[in-house]
């Protein structure tokens, strides 16, 4: 079961939260070429390992948050505000 | 030594001398310097693709390279399921060609694999369930595939023991493709392995390939664990490891790893027949022939590379399994556990050329590669020989994304943990 330190609530099980991917994949320019859109929506890294992700607290606060969680054994290193930066550990 | 063929007579004599003259199943072999072929990934993917090459194309001087002992993957984690009952044709046309090659794998392996077509229902549970099923049904029909749609009244007859009149998900009726079924996991890996070893193919068990060599494009070679091997052509299939191995060669692809977990009961007395789905969740479920119920549901939702599933996801596919059958309550469960998925960005597999002159991809099998075994295979192995897709693999292509022909059978859009 993994437990995510919400910055607004505190900590909650993962059921109030939806996961939502990445977060290191940033929507491009209205303007870019298809080849950067295709990225954006289509290919990911798929890390063994340290993964940055987008959950929602939807039956808590309902705001984005910021997750840094390990996909190899599901350690929670550290959660953030959606605007606020999370670094990779090295 | 070879173990030669198995018989009912074979049994007999092999019983009378107590079971010490079989030998074993496949050679043992060190890796040769270089092979026409490497498939990386000894998966029944990978074995079949092996098996199909030698049997199919000719080409017996291949390589299985598996990092740990072969069928331990996902090919031996499975809840079994066989089918071919998808809406789109570029899907339903493979997983048929698929399921037929299953009718036939025993005698083409001289293997008992267990198959066994006790019939897949697809239970539906409103009125638009029925219509969106009743479509599926037709695709299918149209394609030559068998599909019934039962009343509930039907359902009934077949399965009793479903709570029919739940009072938020009733049972309006069901799709049957009665050649549906399941087969034993294991054994497939291994009818594959003994196979395509009868052929000359070699089968490296703990031999990893932590690279993948290449010259002005063109792939020369793995470095394994076991030392540098060189190939002509080099085939991937190691499913949750997909875009680890693929990466190798520079390719991001539409991929992403998550977990999906299946469970075993105790074993009971017969309680279904076949195998049944629920259609107001994802649950699915059927017997074995020791008792136990095999069953599962949807993924744990977000990316990892765990091989176990988490307390929530469990909780949720059993509340599923009672809402269905309510006497599963007293139930109690055996085992638990989860393998890791290659969930693409629609649903559906990559058997596929990649941008990398030799190198081709098998990938992307989500949690329905089970059934694909034989089929992904022989289609995997006609694409390597013949440095082209079948017709029956040509949509199953990387560049569908970019093209946007994707081929979403759950309309879920680009979200792999929603597949
Ligand atoms: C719980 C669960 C239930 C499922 N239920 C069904 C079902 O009912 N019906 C169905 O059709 N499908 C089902 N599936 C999906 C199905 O099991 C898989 O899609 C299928 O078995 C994939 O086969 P494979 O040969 O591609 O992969 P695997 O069997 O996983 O084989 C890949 C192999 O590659 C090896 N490998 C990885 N990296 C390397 C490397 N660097 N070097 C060498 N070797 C490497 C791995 O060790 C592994 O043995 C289910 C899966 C799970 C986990
Ligand atoms: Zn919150």
């Amino acid at each position: 079961m993994h437990r995510i330190s919400c910055p607004f609530c505190g900590a909650r099980d993962e059921i109030e939260f939806h996961y939502r991917g990445d977060a290191t994949v940033l929507r491009p320019a209205p303007g870019a070429e298809a080849e950067v859109f295709y990225d954006y929506v289509y290919t990911r890294d798929n890390p063994m390992g340290w993964h940055i992700e987008w959950w929602h607290h939807v039956s808590g606060c309902r705001q984005w948050i910021k997750v840094l969680r390990n996909t190899a054994t599901h350690e929670i290193k550290a959660v953030s505000k959606a605007q606020d930066k999370i670094e990779k550990p090295r | 030594m070879a173990s030669g063929r198995y018989s009912a007579f074979r049994l007999l004599a092999e019983g009378l001398g107590g079971h010490r003259g079989w030998g074993r199943a496949w050679r043992d072999p060190a890796p040769k310097p270089a092979y026409d072929v490497v498939i990386i990934g000894g998966g029944g993917h990978g074995l079949a693709s092996a098996y199909y090459l030698a049997k199919e194309h000719g080409i017996a001087n291949v390589a299985v390279l598996e990092r740990g002992a072969i069928g331990l993957g996902n090919t031996g984690r499975n809840t079994t399921i066989v089918r071919s009952n998808y809406l789109y044709p570029q899907n339903n046309r493979f997983y048929e060609k698929s399921l037929q090659l299953w009718e036939g794998l025993e005698q083409d392996l001289n293997f008992n694999v267990m198959m066994s077509q006790r019939g897949v229902l697809n239970l539906f549970h409103s009125d638009s369930q029925r219509d969106q099923y009743a479509r599926r049904g037709n695709s299918m029909r149209l394609n030559g595939i068998d599909a019934e749609l039962l009343d509930r009244e039907q359902v009934r007859r077949l399965v009793p023991i479903l709570d029919f009149d739940n009072a938020r998900f009733p049972i309006y009726g069901g799709l049957l493709q009665k050649r549906g079924g399941t087969a034993r996991h294991d054994a497939v890996a291994w009818g594959f392995a003994r196979g395509a070893d009868k052929y000359g193919v070699d089968i490296i068990q703990n031999c990893e390939v932590t690279s993948i060599r290449m010259t002005r494009g063109w792939v020369v070679g793995v470095e394994t664990t076991r030392g540098y091997i060189a190939a002509k052509k080099i085939g991937i299939a190691v499913a949750g490891h997909t875009s680890h191995v693929a990466s190798m060669a520079g390719l991001r692809l539409p991929v992403e790893s998550h977990i999906l977990q299946a469970f075993v009961s105790e074993g009971l007395k017969p309680l279904i027949d076949g195998v049944v789905t629920f259609g107001a969740g994802h649950f699915y479920m059927s017997q074995s022939d020791k008792g136990g119920l095999v069953f599962g549901g949807g993924l744990d939702g977000y990316n990892s590379y765990a091989r176990r599933g988490n307390l929530p996801t469990v909780e949720h596919v059993w509340t599923e399994g009672v809402a269905l059958i309510p006497a599963l309550s007293r139930v109690r469960v055996l085992r638990q556990w989860a393998g890791v998925m290659d969930m693409t960005f629609d649903g559906s597999p990559l058997i596929c050329k990649t941008p990398v002159e030799g190198l081709y991809l098998n990938g992307g099998w989500c949690y329905g590669g089970f059934k694909a075994t034989p089929g992904s295979g022989w289609c995997f192995a006609h694409t390597i020989a013949k440095d082209a897709p079948h017709e029956l693999n040509a949509a199953m292509t990387i560049e569908r994304f970019r093209q946007g022909r994707t081929i979403d059978e759950k309309g879920a859009g680009p979200f792999p943990w929603l597949h």
